[in-house]
């Protein structure tokens, strides 16, 4: 038993990465092909497509293409008409008040949320154990259903129709999930690092942004990449919060725009496509991170 | 050992200052707990949303309990809810399987399968809306009689038609924690089903479904506390109609406070939305609490 399996051990090893023997089983069916599953797989991938082929032909039609053609055949004289349209109806603005309120919610969520994981991972005493618990009670709660009181706040607070509005609710909507996550990845961190770091005479204060940061950076993306979609796309702040053109962000612009150019699908659909492009090119160029940014820690 | 356990028992007790905690529970206290009470206060005044507020005891509660429209609500919620569930959990839970499978062409497909997580409701409901168009959307573009309905205008269907739009939209979020969950399993479970000569079925039932339990816990809590916050999606779809068919909870809560201008009546409708949330996600963690002290006999 010994000499058989030792003896071969060394000498075949180069040949045997070149042809293996026995077809390396990684996941469920991979002896034989599975027909049932790929055909399954191919029907999602229409369904899925379907929809989205759709936007993309028609908001390449001009309106008299659109009442004449095939609803599903690529138009014959593509135009970017409908795109110039949107782009003239204060596309940009909205961009940039998107922006403004993705980054200026994602950046302070982050930070007061690092240092309130790292309180609660490293530090002890009932007031941070209560700070956890209403935390996690805040992710059970439909929190959405509290924006009534947030409106009268807002109104009362005269930032009713500002981009301040939309910001500072999304930040404490935002925190409770990005401290779970993040304390959950503090947790992993060995103490003996911050012993060693502690013995030579470093405060806590330097530990988290020496230390501490640095390690977790990783699970810091996420949590960004996550809060960062979920602002990107908000509906309910902007429309109960804001009212004016000029504070207008994305998601909103979308559904006014419809309201204007109810008769000029094509155009809204190109305003559909605009407002996706930004996410779809990070999409492309850094697929994993938005993903696991995505199921930030639902996936574990 | 008894050095370093000493040490970092020392380490721990220094810890840092709980006041790292406090920006992230101010924001929070502000803008979520605060607003949480807030709506139970507002439940019992009268308020149009400009004009001041006036105590009203319970007259909003009576009418809240007493209008046929928040049973109604109630009915469209917790149907959407239970459709929802049906259709989108088998479907997640066997794509996150196909797409763990290691194959390149699935791998491929995946990555189109994810694209519908980067629209906002907004966009995919504004998309919906063109596609599902009687004259110029997808259904007469098949030249098929049956496809070419008015989906949105008809009141039996479109309770389904919403229920497939959201599965549009949220199974490619289930898909990815499910492809998470899958990938966790370790591939000599599997090999050593084969050696045993347990087929691909045999191996889903015996393998990837236990393995996958706190998966499904996870995915289901979401799929059904989340199933409360189709607000955005809903609203541009459907506006809640025709009549009152799609007009789920939150829905009327919105439309109750900022179109009907009773925000007392709204404020008790928030009330609902929470108690709801709150039981939903107890009960749902205390069935996965018993499924994981039962796993852990199971393992003993």
């Amino acid at each position: 038993m010994v000499s058989t399996t030792q003896a071969p051990a060394t000498p075949v090893a180069p040949p045997r990465r070149r042809a293996p023997a026995v077809p390396q089983a990684k996941g469920p069916g991979r002896a034989r092909p599975n027909l049932l599953g790929g055909l399954g797989g191919w029907i999602w991938l229409a369904i899925i497509v379907l929809p989205i082929y759709y936007v993309v032909i028609t908001s390449l039609k001009d309106q008299a293409g659109f009442f004449t053609t095939n609803p599903m055949a690529p138009p014959a004289e593509p135009t970017l008409a409908n795109y110039q349209l949107v782009l003239e109806n204060n596309f940009a603005l909205y961009f940039a008040n998107s922006l403004i309120v993705t980054v200026g919610s994602v950046v302070p969520t982050l930070l007061v949320s690092f240092m309130a994981a790292y309180a609660i991972v490293r530090g002890r005493g009932r007031f941070l154990s209560f700070t956890n618990k209403l935390f996690l009670l805040g992710l059970a709660i439909p929190l959405h259903a509290t924006i009534i009181p947030i409106y009268w706040m807002i109104t009362r607070a005269h930032l009713y129709d500002t981009l301040l509005a939309l910001i500072l609710p999304s930040i404490a909507f935002a925190i409770p999930i990005s401290v779970l996550i993040l304390s959950n990845f503090l947790r992993d961190v060995p103490n003996e690092l911050f012993e060693s770091m502690r013995l030579d005479g470093c405060s806590d204060w330097t530990m988290m942004w020496r230390l501490a940061l640095p390690l977790v950076r990783p699970a810091v993306v996420t949590v960004g990449i996550y809060n960062a979609l979920h602002v990107w796309n908000g509906f309910l702040f902007p429309l109960i919060l804001t009212q004016s053109p000029s504070t207008r962000v994305l998601p909103l612009s979308l559904w006014t725009f419809q309201g204007e150019f109810t008769a000029n699908i094509p155009a809204v659909l190109a305003s559909v496509v605009l407002a996706t492009l930004p996410l779809l090119v990070i999409y492309v160029v850094a697929r994993r991170q938005l993903l696991s940014g995505l199921t930030a820690g639902f996936s574990k | 050992m008894a050095l370093t356990s000493t040490a970092s028992r020392r380490a721990r007790a220094a810890g840092p200052s709980g006041w790292l905690a406090a920006p992230a529970l101010v924001f929070f206290v502000v803008f979520a707990i605060i607003p949480l009470l807030g709506v139970l206060a507002l439940s019992f005044t009268r308020w149009d949303g400009l004009s001041e507020i006036t105590l009203d005891g319970v007259a909003s509660w009576a009418r809240v309990l007493t209008d046929e429209l928040t049973l109604n609500a109630l009915v469209v919620t917790a149907k959407i809810m239970i459709f929802s569930f049906i259709v989108q959990a088998p479907i997640s839970l066997l794509l996150g399987v196909f797409t763990a499978g290691g194959q390149k062409y699935r791998a491929a497909l995946a990555v189109l399968y994810f694209v519908p997580l980067l629209l906002s409701s907004a966009a995919v409901a504004i998309a919906y809306k063109a596609l599902l168009d009687p004259n110029f959307g997808v259904g007469p573009g098949f030249g098929v009689p049956a496809l070419a309905q008015d989906w949105l205008g008809n009141s039996d269907l479109v309770l389904f038609v919403v229920v497939f739009v959201i599965a549009w939209q949220f199974v490619p979020f289930h898909t990815l924690i499910y492809q998470g969950g899958v990938r966790q399993i370790p591939a000599s479970f599997y090999e050593a089903a084969q050696i045993d000569g347990a087929g691909r079925v045999k191996q889903f039932l015996h393998i990837t479904l236990p393995q996958l339990k706190y998966t499904i816990i996870t995915s289901s809590t979401l799929m059904v506390v989340g199933s409360l916050a189709y607000f955005d999606l809903v609203f541009v779809l459907t506006a809640g109609g025709p009549g009152y068919s799609t007009r789920l909870l939150p829905l009327h809560m919105y439309l109750t406070g900022f179109k009907a201008n009773d925000m007392g009546a709204a404020s008790a409708l928030g009330v609902i939305l929470v108690v709801i949330g709150l039981v939903l996600a107890l009960l749902l963690q205390r069935l996965g609490g018993r499924n994981a002290s039962a796993s852990q006999l199971e393992g003993a």
